[in-house]
């Protein structure tokens, strides 16, 4: 297929795509760059005192740190669970696999607000995980879990789990057993064969597990808004604060774009030192 | 290949548990007698779920929701297509540009897609409106139709192709008789994951609907975000219900693994 064919074939889907993909992105970013009048509304001038007004308060600077902190704590905790969940995924009956990946990947096709509001149900100071403690008589008071850093991390890791999983066990599948059984009949145990020949070859998988997961962590909406309300804002909450609330565009805008650049520079810096380091096996 | 031992088993357990938990924890609210969310309800009662049908709103939001998802998978489908055609048979220059261009949908946080569609909608004067969102969420779900299209695509043996040309068939008889068949399980598997995604959406639906056009995630969430009662439990319920069934077909059909990894393995 040569020539204006292939153009042809795209030509509906590249239509769609360039009005309304990326002229409103590019809108977008110009629109955070107007001004903002609470009686007139959006100014036409254009100023960096958006830019200027987010990098000079130290309240989005906490914003920001806590948004990255919880798409760290996520992806560091979706690696510690997901390798050895992965690996044993592998080593699976069939019958036991099937059911495993129904339990790993099922729930990404329930929707995040379902999800979440069982974490709600779970998490609250009256919720599953306090009332059963209490009767246990483990805990006096209970545990303060909503509105809180931690329980939006607990919740995050749900959602996120199953890609961490399906990366890890996809570079599971790309390896030989015989390396395995190798290290077995030299006398290695369990432990050290996962440990010594085991995670080095799923290292890849676990990289591109973790891109995913602290890209789509610091730029999660739904999650952090309903378990951390108005109390523990991330980036993606305030931005839709200040357009649906305070209707200041041009600063949710502006915020918007310090969002997608700053995911976009550790994706791309990410990418950088995975390939240096681990070009052998991508080839 | 070894199998595995009791601490691995137990892993999985509890693994497993963590993955249901919230979920069995909705269903099981969902039964309550009461008039607040217990767990384990105190007994079993359809209370939460008659009360659905008092409220219209929840209905209206269930319909726009299957009725965008339908369509905008369905729209989605017949752009991605031709275009997966192209990109997985052509080989000219900007291939490479117009597939990144089609899956970067799902690299811009939905966060920001969310406020772009908004401004270009409000200014177009379509904010607000179901076709405006319908175009909204076919560009959000092409990505996932795409992959599973080009996997199926690139997977195909060319030599039946060629057979049929060369016994005279034209091109539009080819493709209906030989490659339409061939790929239609992936066709069919990214319709219905498009189909989920869209029905699923929140992040950039919220920031597009007004009252009219406000779908069941959305209208969820901003109840969600006053209060909690079973009511949105025992409609999560039957969303969870629907979309288990929805689950159980695609395995059958296509297979789930496949269908999220987006490859065409085994």
């Amino acid at each position: 297929m040569t020539g204006q064919r292939p153009w042809l074939l795209s030509a509906p889907a590249l239509i769609l795509f360039a009005v309304l993909l990326i002229a409103p992105l590019i809108m977008t970013f110009l629109l955070s760059f107007n001004s903002f009048d609470f009686y007139d509304g959006i100014g036409s001038d254009m100023s960096l005192a958006n830019y200027r007004e987010v990098l000079g308060d130290s309240y989005f600077y906490e914003i920001f740190g806590r948004t990255f902190a919880i798409a760290l704590a996520t992806t560091v905790i979706c690696a510690i669970i997901g390798v050895p969940q992965a690996y044993f995924l592998n080593r699976m009956t069939p019958f036991w696999r099937s059911i495993m990946v129904l339990v790993t990947l099922g729930p990404l096709l329930i929707s995040v607000v379902v999800r979440t509001l069982g974490w709600a149900i779970l998490l609250g100071n009256k919720g599953v995980i306090n009332t059963f403690l209490t009767d246990l008589g483990l805990i006096e008071r209970p545990i303060r879990m909503m509105y809180t850093s931690g329980g939006i991390v607990l919740a995050l890791v749900h959602v996120m789990i199953p890609f961490m999983v399906l990366a890890v066990w996809a570079s599971l599948q790309r390896q030989d057993p015989a390396t395995e059984t190798a290290a077995e009949s030299l006398g290695a145990g369990p432990f050290t064969v996962f440990r010594r020949v085991v995670f080095p070859q799923v290292i890849p998988g676990v990289l591109s597990g973790s891109l995913i997961v602290f890209s789509l962590s610091a730029s999660a909406f739904a999650t952090p808004a309903i378990l951390g309300g108005r109390r523990v804002k991330v980036v993606a909450t305030s931005v839709y604060d200040e357009f649906m609330n305070t209707l200041n565009w041009p600063l949710g805008a502006a915020i918007a774009m310090l969002l997608l650049l700053s995911v976009m520079i550790v994706m791309i810096s990410w990418n950088r030192l995975v390939e240096r380091r681990y070009k052998e096996v991508f080839e | 290949m070894k199998t595995n031992g009791i601490f691995a088993s137990l892993f999985s357990v509890l693994f497993a548990l963590f993955m249901l938990a919230p979920i069995i924890v909705v269903i099981g609210v969902s039964f309550t007698p009461t008039g607040f969310l217990e767990f384990p309800p105190s007994g079993i009662s359809l209370r939460w779920f008659r009360e659905i049908w008092d409220h219209p709103d929840f209905i209206a939001a269930a319909w726009v929701s299957l009725k965008l998802a339908f369509v905008s998978a369905t729209v989605a489908t017949l752009l991605s297509l031709p275009a997966a055609l192209a990109i997985g048979r052509g080989r000219f220059p900007g291939r490479d540009a117009l597939q990144s261009l089609f899956l970067s949908p799902l690299m811009v946080p939905t966060v920001v897609l969310g406020i772009a569609f908004l401004r270009f909608l409000t200014l177009v004067g379509l904010n607000g409106t179901f076709f405006g969102l319908m175009l909204c969420h076919a560009i959000i779900i092409t990505p996932f139709i795409l992959r599973l299209v080009l996997a199926a695509v690139t997977g195909l043996d060319q030599s039946v192709e060629k057979a049929a040309t060369s016994l005279g068939a034209s091109r539009w008889t080819v493709f209906r008789r030989i490659t339409f068949p061939a790929i239609l399980p992936g066709v069919i598997g990214g319709w219905v994951l498009a189909f989920i995604t869209s029905f699923d959406e929140l992040t950039v639906t919220v920031f597009i609907v007004n009252p009219s056009t406000t779908t069941l995630p959305v209208r969820l969430f901003s109840h969600i975000s006053q209060t909690t009662d079973p009511l949105v439990a025992s409609i999560s319920a039957v969303a969870i219900a629907f979309t288990v069934i929805l689950m159980l077909f695609v395995d059958r059909l296509y297979g789930l693994d496949r269908l999220l990894i987006g490859e065409g393995k085994r």
